[in-house]
Formats: structure tokens, C-alpha cells, sequence
């Protein structure tokens, strides 16, 4: 799940909200969905700042990331 | 030619059998001196000296090749193709023309690889070359051996035919172009370990965006086999799969060290990778096929790094306003509800005190109706009853007898009265009698 795709649930949500009257339940329901794709988005936010890593190919197919100094 | 080799030509000294002698090369360009040894005595055993000693075409053809090339060392030679001809053979057979002059130039099949395309008809080139004879046909000619478009020319038209040919593919289609993620996590740089562009890209992508994850993926971007090397690199990137976007690309150079990313092949991996891809090659000018095919172009390694990742703290400000936008939807939708409830109770009390209204005019009407009919109103236009003592009402003559006592009802109060006596209207009876 790309965060665009999360975004842009959570706006189509909002708008829902916004216009509709929806059915209190729904509505709670499509607030909590729009809550918790906001924490998958936002997660990436909250990480630490990443390395630089260095791509090598395996002798098997298979890849491996290497620390990379710069 | 050295001033001590112009030596006066003695008589007596015998000449060499060649016309014309080369085992000493000459060291700039220009005729010979030592033809000025044709000498004024005419010596039978001279070749060509007279009928006796003519020499053989050949041998005229032979010289005339060892003296060109040894009077010419490879030179540059400017001028326009034409009669340009490719043979069957492999080899290419043209003229290099001047304004009023004109030299026959053959190119091998081996000395073509550098050359980028074919060269046409018309176009303004420096050829390097050896200039010679061809004695099969007696002619002055140049074995080109480099050939170089002057300005770009001949980059300019391979360019081109990729070009043409990337497009009847339909992988030019403006329509083929992808989105780029907004907040990728992860962003692949396929470029030179140790090259500007790798350190600007970090720079820059570090600086906006600290959390996205940079994995270079090292590949030769210039010279002998760079273009295989990033056709490998390109693969690579696809198979692993485990990226958001791909940056490809190498800082400013020279055109020529740019030419990796003209390579169609190049280009072409590049538009089956499987991931969104940026060409970030640092030549402002100059559109590469890479730039080409890929779904977005940066002018420079550091736009390319500017296009991939947003700044961090953007992103931030979108996710709060967002949950901010929930929360107030949410609030309104309570809010709407509320709304209606107090809406339908206001209008509840409205109508109940209509209702009410309604009513009390109806029951004033009534009243006043009621009153209308009520006796006491007769009373108040001077009329007056006559009741007995019981409240009974005296309407007839026939209720009446004489000296007997009754009251007369009036507006204002009772007045005690007793009858004299009782006249009957002539021709009224009381029914009740």
C-alpha cells in the first residue's frame, strides 16, 4: 500500500464526511479507517534517517545491501 | 626540406634508378626538390629519360604512391561528402569535396566502428586520413581511417535513427509515462560510485528527506562498455524490485561522455524497467535517449534528487492537517445531527403554539355567538321580561291572572309588580288552554 494511495482514501473520507449525511456507525467506522491509514502513512515519518547503502549482486540471483561510504 | 639537401646536382654523379627517391622521407609537405635533378643530359639508362627507357604504368603508378605517401604523414582533411557509397564488401567509397576541388577517399569496414552513422551525401566533415594513389586507377585517393561530422553531425543523425526507431515502439508514448511516488522509502541511484552526481544526489535527497533510504547501484557511465554496464545495472534495479523509483544518471560532462545515455539499448532497458525512473544526465543542452524513455527529466542529479522525494517536513504538515481534516468531518457530522435534533424541536413548539392560537380564536367565536343569543342582550336594548316567582317566563296572556303578583326583568335589576287585569287580543287563544 503506497502512501498516495493512503492519502488519497483519507480524502475521499474526509469528503465523505464532509457531504453526505452517512449513518453514525458509518461514519465512525470510515473516521477510524482514515485514522488508522494515516498511522500506515505517516510511519515512514517517524523513521530515522537512513544510510547509504551500496547494491551487490549474489552469486546465486540473490541481492544484498551493503553499507556505502560515501 | 633541409636547406643542406638542396645540393647542386653534379653531372658526373650517377642517379638513382628510382625518378624519384623516398627512402628518405620527407619531413613536411610539398614536391620534392630533387626533381630539379631531371637532368638537362638525357642518359639512356635514365627510366623514362627517353623512348628507349619508358617505364611501365605500373612502375609510374608504384612511384607516384611512394612518393604521396611519403610526401603526406595522416593528416586531417576538411570538406563535404558526396558520392557516398556503401559496398557489399562492407567498405565505404566516397569524394571529399572542396569549392573547386575534389579527392577520391575509401574507408575500411574496420576503420568504421567509431563513426556513429552513416555518413550522407552533403554533409560537412574532417576525415583523417592517409593520403595515396590508387594505382588501379591512376588516381589520388585517402584512406580514411576517422571521420568526424563537423559540429555534431554525425552524433546528430544516430541519434536521430534511435530516436525514430524508439518511437515506431511506441516507447516515446507520452502515455507510457508513469507517476512518480510522492514519498518513496526507498530511491535506487544508478551511476558512477565515485562521481558528482552520486554526492550531489545524497546531498540533496538527505537534506530534504532524511528517512527516504538511498541504494546505489554502481555502474561505468563512460567510455569502452558503459553502455553494457548500464543496460546490467538497469536489469539489476528491475529484478530487485524492493525500490520505490530509480535515478539514473551522471554529473555534466563532455558530449562525447555523455553518449552512454544515447544508447539504444541503454534506453531501451530503461523503458522496461519495471520501476518509475528519473534520467538525471547533467547536460542542460542535450536530451539523451534516456531522458527520452525515462518517466521524468532532470536537468542535473540534484533536480533529479529534488523530483524524488518530497521534504520531509511538507509531508509532515499534509499528515497533520489530514488527521485534522478527519477530525473536524467527523465533528461536523455530530454537529449535523445536533443540528436537525434542535431543528425539529423548534419547530415542534412552534407548531404546538399554533395549534393553541387556532383554538382560542375558535372558542372567542363561539363566546361571542353564545352571547349574541343570550337573553340579557335583549335586556339591553329595553326590552323587558316577565317572570313569576319561580323564574318561569310570562309570555302569554293566558299566564296571567288578576291582582297576582310577578317581576319584570330589566337591563338594570327586578321590578315587583301585580296585574289589574288581562285583555286578550281578540282572535288569539293560548294553544295550551
Amino acid at each position: 500500500m503506497s502512501y498516495e494511495t493512503d492519502i488519497a482514501r483519507i480524502e475521499t473520507i474526509v469528503v465523505e464526511l464532509e457531504r453526505s449525511e452517512v449513518p453514525l456507525d458509518d461514519a465512525l467506522r470510515l473516521f477510524e479507517e482514515g485514522i488508522e491509514r494515516l498511522r500506515t502513512a505517516s510511519a515512514a515519518l517517524m523513521q530515522a534517517e537512513a544510510r547509504v547503502r551500496k547494491l551487490i549482486e549474489d552469486s546465486d540471483g540473490g541481492f544484498t545491501l551493503a553499507d556505502f561510504e560515501s | 626540406m633541409k636547406r643542406g639537401s638542396r645540393r647542386p646536382a653534379p653531372k658526373t654523379e650517377p642517379l638513382d634508378l628510382q625518378l624519384f627517391p623516398v627512402a628518405e622521407p620527407p619531413r613536411a609537405y610539398g614536391p620534392r626538390a630533387s626533381i630539379a635533378v631531371a637532368a638537362p643530359v638525357a642518359v639512356p639508362q635514365i627510366p623514362g629519360a627517353s623512348p628507349e627507357s619508358a617505364i611501365s604504368v605500373e612502375l609510374l603508378t608504384q612511384q607516384a604512391k611512394a612518393v604521396v605517401e611519403g610526401a603526406f604523414p595522416r593528416i586531417w582533411i576538411r570538406g563535404e561528402i558526396s558520392d557516398f557509397k556503401s559496398y557489399r564488401s562492407g567498405h565505404w567509397y566516397f569524394s571529399l569535396r572542396g569549392a573547386a576541388a575534389q579527392i577520391k577517399c575509401v574507408m575500411w569496414l574496420r576503420d568504421q566502428r567509431g563513426v556513429p552513422a552513416l555518413p550522407e551525401d552533403g554533409m560537412q566533415v574532417v576525415v583523417l586520413g592517409q593520403p595515396t594513389v590508387y594505382p588501379a586507377q591512376g588516381s589520388l585517393q585517402v584512406t580514411v581511417t576517422a571521420i568526424d561530422a563537423v559540429g555534431d553531425g554525425l552524433w546528430r543523425k544516430a541519434l536521430e535513427e534511435s530516436t525514430a526507431r524508439l518511437r515506431a515502439d511506441g516507447l516515446l508514448e507520452p502515455s507510457r509515462k508513469r507517476a512518480l511516488p510522492r514519498f518513496p522509502r526507498r530511491v535506487a541511484v544508478i551511476t558512477s560510485p565515485d562521481g558528482a552526481a552520486l554526492h550531489d544526489i545524497i546531498a540533496v535527497m538527505q537534506r530534504r528527506c532524511p528517512t527516504v533510504e538511498i541504494v546505489l547501484v554502481p555502474a561505468k557511465v563512460q567510455g569502452e562498455g558503459a553502455p553494457a554496464d548500464l543496460v546490467r545495472a538497469i536489469a539489476c534495479v528491475t529484478r530487485w524490485a524492493a525500490v520505490d523509483t530509480v535515478i539514473i544518471g551522471r554529473g555534466g560532462g563532455a558530449r562525447e561522455d555523455l553518449w552512454a545515455f544515447n544508447s539504444e539499448a541503454v534506453a531501451r532497458a530503461l523503458a522496461e524497467c519495471a520501476i518509475p525512473t528519473i534520467s538525471a544526465v547533467g547536460h542542460e543542452v542535450d536530451v539523451t535517449l534516456c531522458d527520452l524513455v525515462a518517466d521524468h527529466r532532470a536537468a542535473t542529479p540534484s533536480a533529479a534528487a529534488e523530483a524524488a522525494v518530497p521534504v520531509l517536513a511538507d509531508v509532515r504538515a499534509e499528515a497533520a492537517s489530514m488527521l485534522l481534516a478527519l477530525r473536524e468531518a467527523l465533528v461536523r457530522q455530530v454537529q449535523r445531527r445536533r443540528d436537525r435534533v434542535e431543528r425539529v424541536a423548534r419547530d415542534l413548539r412552534v407548531g404546538v403554539a399554533r395549534g393553541a392560537e387556532r383554538r382560542s380564536a375558535k372558542v372567542n367565536a363561539i363566546a361571542g355567538r353564545l352571547n349574541a343569543l343570550s337573553p340579557l342582550a335583549t335586556l339591553a336594548r329595553g326590552y323587558a321580561v316577565a317572570r313569576d316567582d319561580s323564574g318561569a317566563t310570562l309570555g302569554s296572556t293566558s299566564d296571567f291572572a288578576p291582582a297576582r303578583d310577578f317581576n319584570l326583568l330589566l337591563r338594570d335589576g327586578t321590578v315587583r309588580a301585580t296585574t289589574r287585569s288581562v285583555h286578550p287580543a281578540p282572535g288569539t287563544t293560548d294553544q295550551n288552554k
